[in-house]
């Protein structure tokens, strides 16, 4: 098989792995090889479906012995196989990298004879680029579940990031769509990832040269809109991921339906990529904002509202603690204003000590006032000539991307939504309506 | 505060060129209707003084900035200048009188239109020498890399550390174009040159070899059930797209017939970018 095909193939039955990060590690080259790393991560390009593409994101082997109802490599589906050798997987890496394509490599599997036969190739592979090649950039290495503690820690050394897909919010979804996995077997290798990490750091404030163990951490993906679990169930396993097991990054994968089956969803349904919107939209608020999982969805309110962001949900929900006068408030209330972003959080600290804001200084500093203007006071003063009117905010409040997402998967709750703007409703109906579930 | 007149101040468009500009402002006491460096294309309704480029007037006035500013200030005044702003200089003369006022809180002064319109020039130009980081290509002739880049702004100061760190073995030689300057770099030295104009050569086999696999991974690593191109554009600006080995056609290296079948026929979605909330 030429490499033009087998790249197809290893790289087609790889692009559902959604993390394509680079970020997370600063390394210089010392002058001996190359490549280097920047903490904040550089994207290469853009695929047509919008995302980056920093790594070259390839799998080992296609071949599997497992059997993942989601996955379209499970053993019985019916899909032309391919390996690389390490070898040539190293090479092409390094073509890829002199020519400025990529970041690094990310690097996964599936299962081919046993977890420890998977992982040693991926080792071979990793080695050759690190010790032959002396490359400095980037590697992300999926850690495959089973495989034996031992090995894992050598992967672990020799690259940046580790991870272990969690792949299905719940313990009942993993155990019908995943047979071969358990919670277990998939807890196990981030626990140990985990701990490597930690125990690494110890020893390189003792001994400077301890060689460091997957120094831009670990992270781990989901499988959104396969199963029945719910926005609220899989944003509280989010916010444990992150205080339990340290993780870096939790991604969201919108479920595209591969299999006729019949316990996922059928072939012709559209991934929910809203629900996926909204959960990163949610997961930003926990690493960024000061937000708890607590804060946003609760028993009761199971979902996110399709029609606004997560924060501007809290907002409308906490009327009473607005408005806010931003040349006194605290930086983590700004935060919470919608149409403040982190920058613009950050610059308004800034330029605040140089004098009293006003509102088209705002406009300056990148708010976007369109929607902070109900939350916010400058001097003292609402904005000039403010109007406080239902559908007003309603259009003021829904971001455009969310409302062509709404209105492709859900137009119902479109057209609902253009019975607002006519005016027929009461201010009671918006705040009622606002956290409704999908 | 001088005051303004009705002329206007012409230089050599050297960054010490700028700096006698800045001695004439404050030794004459005025404020020039504009500075520019080259002859305007419009005809200028106000007189035009030709400033001498000056060194060590130049000196005098940049060893002042970390004096009596901050040298953060010095570095913002230095990364404006390379901005591709058409009034880059008179924003720049704007600021440090504000500077040589408010000394270092000049910085804090967000809100104010002249210093806004400065850092925001400077965020240009940190974001585009990103960019350039990102989105440039090179393509392999005999062992060296070379490549060509259409910045706005001039980049090259910015991108060379990293570049030059990067592939400290490899000879390469980055061009840009808008400014007509190149990067050359071999182990381990490096210089700018003035280039007129240059174009690629002819693509080697192997060349050609690795530009089709990344174009097909290019076109491979997309879902075609998430197609947004609106999307991709705000990450990737079209202006871009010329330089990038992934869209340029190399005649038989073009994407299959049968990606390009999966990708129209898949939904349009659009704008599911993650923003900040
Ligand atoms: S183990 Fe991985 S590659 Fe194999 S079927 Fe399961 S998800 Fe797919």
């Amino acid at each position: 098989m030429d490499m033009l095909e087998k790249l197809k193939i290893l790289s087609d039955s790889a692009k559902y792995d959604v993390a394509c990060t680079s970020s997370g590690v600063d390394r210089g080259n010392p002058g001996d090889g190359i490549g280097s790393a920047v903490s904040c991560g550089i994207c290469h390009s853009f695929a047509a479906d919008g995302r980056c593409i920093s790594l070259l994101k390839v799998l080992m082997t296609n071949y599997c012995v497992y059997d993942c109802q989601y996955c379209v490599n499970r053993r019985t589906n019916d899909v032309p196989r391919a390996a690389f050798t390490p070898r040539e997987l190293a090479d092409l890496t390094i073509s890829f990298y002199r020519r400025n394509y990529i970041e690094g490599l990310f690097i996964s599997s599936g299962v081919i004879r046993n977890p420890d036969y998977t992982c040693e190739q991926m080792i071979a592979a990793v080695k050759i680029l690190r010790e032959e090649y002396r490359f400095y950039g980037y590697i992300h290495a999926k850690a495959i579940p089973g495989a034996d503690e031992a090995l894992i820690t050598r992967l672990g050394m020799l690259v940046d990031r580790m991870s272990v897909n969690i792949e299905m919010p719940s313990q009942q979804s993993l155990r019908l769509l995943a047979p071969d996995k358990s919670k277990e077997s998939i807890l196990k290798p981030m626990g140990l990832i985990k701990n490597r990490i930690q125990e690494n750091s110890t020893d390189l404030v003792r001994y400077r040269h301890t060689p460091k163990f997957a120094p831009a951490g670990q992270s781990t993906q989901m499988i959104i809109g396969a199963t029945p679990d719910s926005d609220y169930q899989i944003l509280n396993l989010t916010e444990g991921l992150y205080q339990k097991y340290r993780l870096k990054r939790v991604f969201f994968s919108a479920y595209m339906p591969v299999v006729q089956n019949p316990l996922l969803p059928s072939p012709d349904s559209k991934p929910p990529l809203l629900r996926e919107h909204r959960l990163y939209q949610a997961d930003w608020l926990l690493r960024f904002y000061g937000f708890k999982a607590a804060e946003l969805l609760d028993e009761s309110h199971q979902s996110f509202n399709p029609l606004v962001d997560p924060k501007c949900n809290w907002a409308l929900n906490h009327l009473e603690q607005f408005p806010v006068e931003v040349n006194r408030c605290s930086y983590s209330m700004l935060l919470r204003v919608p149409g403040i972003g982190v920058n613009s959080a950050k610059r308004i600290v800034t330029a605040r000590k140089a004098g009293a804001l006003d509102f088209s200084g705002l406009k300056r500093l990148g708010v976007v006032l369109k929607r902070a203007q109900y939350f916010i006071t400058c001097k003292g003063k609402l904005a000039d000539g403010l109007k406080i009117t239902q559908d007003g905010m309603l259009r003021n409040l829904i971001s455009q991307q969310g409302l062509s997402l709404v209105r492709q998967e859900l137009p119902q709750t479109y057209e609902q939504l253009s019975l607002f703007s006519s005016g027929k409703i009461t201010a009671e109906e918006v705040r009622q309506c606002l956290p409704a579930s999908i | 505060m001088p005051a303004r007149v009705n002329l206007a101040y012409q230089y050599d468009g050297s960054f010490e060129g700028f700096l006698s500009c800045v001695f004439e402002s404050f030794e004459k006491q005025e404020i020039p209707s504009a500075i520019f460096a080259e002859e305007p294309e419009q005809l200028s309704l106000c007189p035009v003084r030709f400033i001498e480029t000056d060194q060590s007037r130049a000196l005098r006035v940049l060893a002042s900035i970390p004096k009596k500013i901050s040298p953060h200030a010095q570095e913002t005044v230095q990364v404006c200048f390379l901005s591709n702003h058409p009034q880059k200089e008179l924003l720049l003369l704007g600021f440090l009188r504000q500077g040589y006022r408010f000394g270092a809180a000049v910085e804090n002064r967000l809100a104010d239109p002249t210093v806004n319109a400065v850092m925001k020039a400077v965020k240009f130009v940190y974001n585009e020498s990103h960019l350039i980081k990102e989105f440039l290509r090179f393509s392999d002739f005999g062992g060296v890399l070379v490549s060509i880049i259409h910045p706005k702004n001039f980049v090259l100061p910015f991108i060379q550390p990293h570049f030059c760190g990067r592939y400290p073995n490899e000879s390469f030689f980055i061009y840009d174009a808008t400014h007509k300057t190149a990067l050359a770099y071999r182990p381990h030295e490096w210089k700018y040159l003035a280039v007129d104009s240059f174009t690629m050569p002819e693509k080697g086999e192997e060349e050609a070899f690795y530009r089709r696999l990344w174009k097909q991974y290019y076109d491979t690593i997309a879902v075609e059930g998430r197609y947004n191109p609106r999307c991709r554009m705000g990450h990737m600006p079209k202006r871009y797209w010329a330089d990038m080995t992934e869209f340029q056609d190399d005649g038989e290296l073009a994407p299959s017939p049968d990606f390009l079948k999966t990708v129209s026929a898949a939904p349009k979605i659009e704008g599911s970018t993650v923003k900040q909330p």
